[in-house]
């Protein structure tokens, strides 16, 4: 995968985490759910780590670094250039 | 505490500039039923929530439309970077520029700045969670109207996106609230919670 992939990838996988977090928060007692969220949170993980070997650090002060500083690195965002295109059956 | 992760909840990558449309869709940065009030509302009513689930929705509702404020302020930015001064003037945003140039700077669409009277927290749980209600259907309302006046699918994608949110958070608002009720046992007078006299 290339950086677009691997980023519409984890967007789409936190994406999933953040919406099923929130039905948890009022159906804690939803297994189904639960197992759902956390397999899908340990999925994202992987992959998340093998961004930021590859693209440098996600988290502020929750991401390690390689030397120099890689924080500050181009682009951020709100730039156009971060992102990625959805395309096709995406919409 | 919170950890800011370096990606948007959902992409925008606009090619061609609209100041027209970074006009209106500014209001969702800092107008009446935007994406701040919406967080500093859900965020500042979360210390005097009651039950676990909802005190977890305020917080993560909350923490969620900081997201959406960024991706709001990101495509403001990136509808008006390449636009010149007489395309911004041509929008209507000449007054916009005397104050801001191409800055995002909280303003509703009619150029109000940002209020806390936007936003309310009345400290009685029952009368939050109806704010947040229509709080949501209001920014669902507004997203439509936003989709209404555009035409790029860089544009309306990312705001159908938004709208989606709304009807979520709605759902899941209504749902803490019939907790809280639960909760608070007054669910035959699910408007009005019995004022506690020892306070």
């Amino acid at each position: 995968m290339n950086r677009d992939e691997m980023l519409k990838a984890l967007t789409a996988m936190d994406f999933y985490a953040v919406d099923m977090a929130l039905y948890l928060n009022t159906h804690p007692d939803d297994t189904e759910a639960l197992a759902r969220y956390n397999a899908i949170v340990n999925e994202a993980n992987t992959l998340r780590q093998s961004y930021e070997q590859q693209y440098g650090p996600l988290y502020s002060f929750r991401s390690c670094s390689a030397a120099p500083w890689q924080w500050i690195n181009d682009p951020w965002p709100w730039q156009a250039q971060f992102n990625f295109t959805l395309g096709g059956d995406d919409k | 505490m919170w950890i800011y992760e370096k990606k948007l909840e959902y992409p925008i990558k606009i090619k061609n500039p609209n100041p027209r449309m970074a006009k209106y869709i500014i209001s969702q940065y800092g107008g009446p039923d935007g994406e701040l009030a919406a967080s500093l509302r859900y965020l500042s009513q979360r210390f005097s929530m009651v039950t676990p689930q909802a005190q977890a929705t305020l917080n993560d509702i909350g923490t969620e439309e900081l997201a959406h404020l960024e991706m709001i302020g990101t495509m403001v930015k990136q509808l008006t970077e390449k636009a010149s001064v007489e395309e911004l003037e041509r929008a209507g945003l000449g007054a916009y520029f005397t104050d801001h140039d191409r800055a995002v700077y909280p303003v509703s669409a009619s150029g109000t700045p940002f209020t806390a009277a936007y936003l309310q927290s009345k400290g009685d749980p029952i009368t939050d969670l109806y704010e947040n209600m229509a709080a949501e259907q209001k920014a669902r309302s507004t997203y439509e109207y936003l989709i209404q006046l555009a035409d790029d699918p860089d544009v309306i994608d990312p705001l159908r996106f938004l709208r989606e949110r709304e009807v979520v958070h709605f759902q899941r608002f209504g749902e803490a609230l019939r907790l809280v009720q639960d909760y608070l046992g007054d669910r035959k007078r699910v408007s009005m919670r019995m004022p506690d006299k020892k306070r």
